[in-house]
């Protein structure tokens, strides 16, 4: 046996190797009779009913059949809005409060009061603000994700080399260059694992709120049919929504590779994007 | 008439966590004419990068005055390029970027700044390296690049801190040669700081040698050896010895 071939072969299957085991594992406890079968429906019962929510195959998810592309879109639509202001808001600030010590001592104890408060529990207020729509949920991925990227912001531009603030005054920067061209550039590593934590708690609110807020998106649907006793759905829903929290992710750390294309090389972080 | 006038400087430093007043520098007065390669030489703590530094702007004199080309010396300007001990260059920028930083703080074209950096790329021998990152460079090539970032801002005057103490003996020396070339050819004036007696009389017109605590200069010495200097040669090593005996009581005494 050749151990080269083995070895190509395993490196193809490593990443496979434990979702298979799980899911093999899961259908068989389903089937063997232990639990009643509608409290954990089989793997196979969650892929039926995903087909019909995805394609209209057989109708078995009634209203929601051939949804699951509009309930995917109202979602990542939420969570895009919310994540995109509170990137430029959390760059923005997080900019100002890292290099100005005057924003700082102005505006930092405010948020920082502001920050233990659990985003969920704004869901009440963002309700009697924004009533039942899409602009509740995008405050509350807002709230979510702002603070990551505000501290990851201030974080980056606060361990900024000050000799390369020197070499940039030398060649004739003004403040105002230095920041743009020195200083936040040297962020976007930290800015970036911020937007990467950001994003996780996006669609966690995301789905939070649509539980309770909103009558549309993936969300919704895990909870009404929580009601409907469709546990099938309730697996479907949290798959779906695991599977958009990593394309997401994924998305980001593209973005990410291509723009820390410099880091290559020279950081351990580096090789993982 | 004199490009760089240091007329009687001091910096005192208050440590205010010990209580303590450091006088890093007494009452220093110097001049550097056009062209000259001026070496500071002398033990850590004498002040040599201090006084660099009030070149560069970076630090200001608590007395005295610092007057290049006339003008007397508030702030960092790209009139006085700088190279750094350590190179400080963008690590996100290629070498082209970063030798074209200056362009780029004075909002030239991309077209233009690829362009003009393209001569103190191969003038400071990195053709070919020009898209390389700093990350992807010896030590010794990313001192070329903050020399040709230096170099491009065509400035009036270029500071080097102990630009070359990272690098290794063979590196060094063959930087040297390099330094003086560009040095001729960009017809530029030099202020060096370095801790080595021979890098000094490898490379000055002239070595003010420093004592330290307080930092004065102990001598100005003009510098008549032949180039390509010969650090083996009978003259290049009277030179030492007069140094080392400038440097050696000094510190007995300093330290008593």
């Amino acid at each position: 046996m050749s151990s080269s071939l083995s070895q190509r072969l395993y490196k193809r299957i490593e990443r496979f190797i434990v979702p298979v085991l799980l899911l093999a594992g899961w259908e068989t406890f389903s089937r063997s009779g232990i639990l009643p079968p509608a409290l954990l429906p089989a793997p196979s019962q969650v892929m039926l009913a995903w087909a019909d929510w995805i394609f209209t195959t057989d109708g078995n998810t009634q209203s929601y059949s051939g949804r699951w592309l509009s309930d995917i879109a109202a979602s990542s639509g939420r969570v895009f809005a919310g994540f995109l202001i509170a990137t430029v808001l959390g760059v923005g600030i997080g900019m100002s409060i890292g290099w100005s010590r005057q924003v700082e001592a102005l505006i930092e104890p405010t948020l920082q009061t502001l920050r233990p408060i659990p985003p969920v529990s704004w869901i009440p207020l963002a309700i009697i603000w924004f009533g039942i729509a899409d602009k509740p949920a995008i405050f509350l991925v807002f709230m979510g994700s702002f603070f990551p990227v505000l501290l990851s912001t201030i974080h980056g531009v606060k361990t900024c080399d000050r000799n390369l603030l020197r070499a940039g005054a030398m060649t004739g920067g003004t403040p105002a260059k230095l920041l743009r061209h020195i200083v936040f550039p040297a962020a976007l590593p930290s800015i970036f694992s911020g937007l990467r934590i950001a994003i996780g708690s996006a669609w966690m609110l995301t789905v939070t709120a649509e539980m309770v807020a909103v009558k549309s998106g993936v969300g919704y649907v895990l909870w009404d049919s929580y009601y409907f006793l469709r546990y099938d759905i309730v697996i479907a829903s949290m798959v779906s929504i695991g599977l958009l929290g990593f394309l997401s992710d994924y998305a980001i750390k593209y973005i990410a590779g291509r723009v820390l294309r410099w880091q290559r090389g020279s950081t351990l972080q580096a090789k993982e994007g | 008439m004199a490009l760089i006038t240091i007329d009687n400087v001091s910096r005192v430093f208050e440590d205010s966590q010990r209580k303590q007043v450091v006088t890093a520098l007494d009452n220093v007065s110097i001049q550097v004419k056009r062209n000259e390669f001026l070496c500071l030489l002398g033990p850590s703590g004498c002040g040599k990068s201090t006084l660099l530094n009030m070149i560069a702007g970076f630090d200001k004199p608590s007395s005295g005055t610092v007057t290049v080309g006339g003008q007397v010396i508030t702030e960092p300007g790209a009139d006085r390029g700088v190279v750094f001990q350590q190179a400080n260059l963008m690590p996100w920028l290629p070498v082209w970027e970063n030798v074209a930083f200056h362009l780029k703080m004075r909002g030239a074209s991309k077209a233009e700044r690829r362009e003009k950096a393209q001569r103190y790329i191969e003038m400071v021998g990195l053709k070919g390296f020009e898209n390389h990152f700093p990350s992807e460079l010896s030590g010794g090539m990313n001192q070329r690049v903050g020399i040709a970032r230096a170099l491009l801002m065509n400035p009036e005057v270029i500071l080097m801190d102990e630009p070359f103490g990272a690098l290794d003996e063979q590196t060094k020396m063959d930087m040297h040669g390099e330094l003086i070339r560009i040095w001729r050819e960009s017809q530029s004036t030099i202020v060096f700081v370095t801790h080595g007696i021979d890098e000094s009389l490898a490379l000055g017109t002239h070595v003010a040698v420093m004592s330290a605590r307080p930092g004065r200069i102990r001598e100005l010495l003009p510098i008549e050896l032949e180039r390509p200097r010969d650090p083996t040669s009978a003259a290049f090593n009277d030179y030492k010895r007069h140094i080392l005996s400038l440097l050696r009581p000094e510190t007995v005494k300093e330290s008593a």
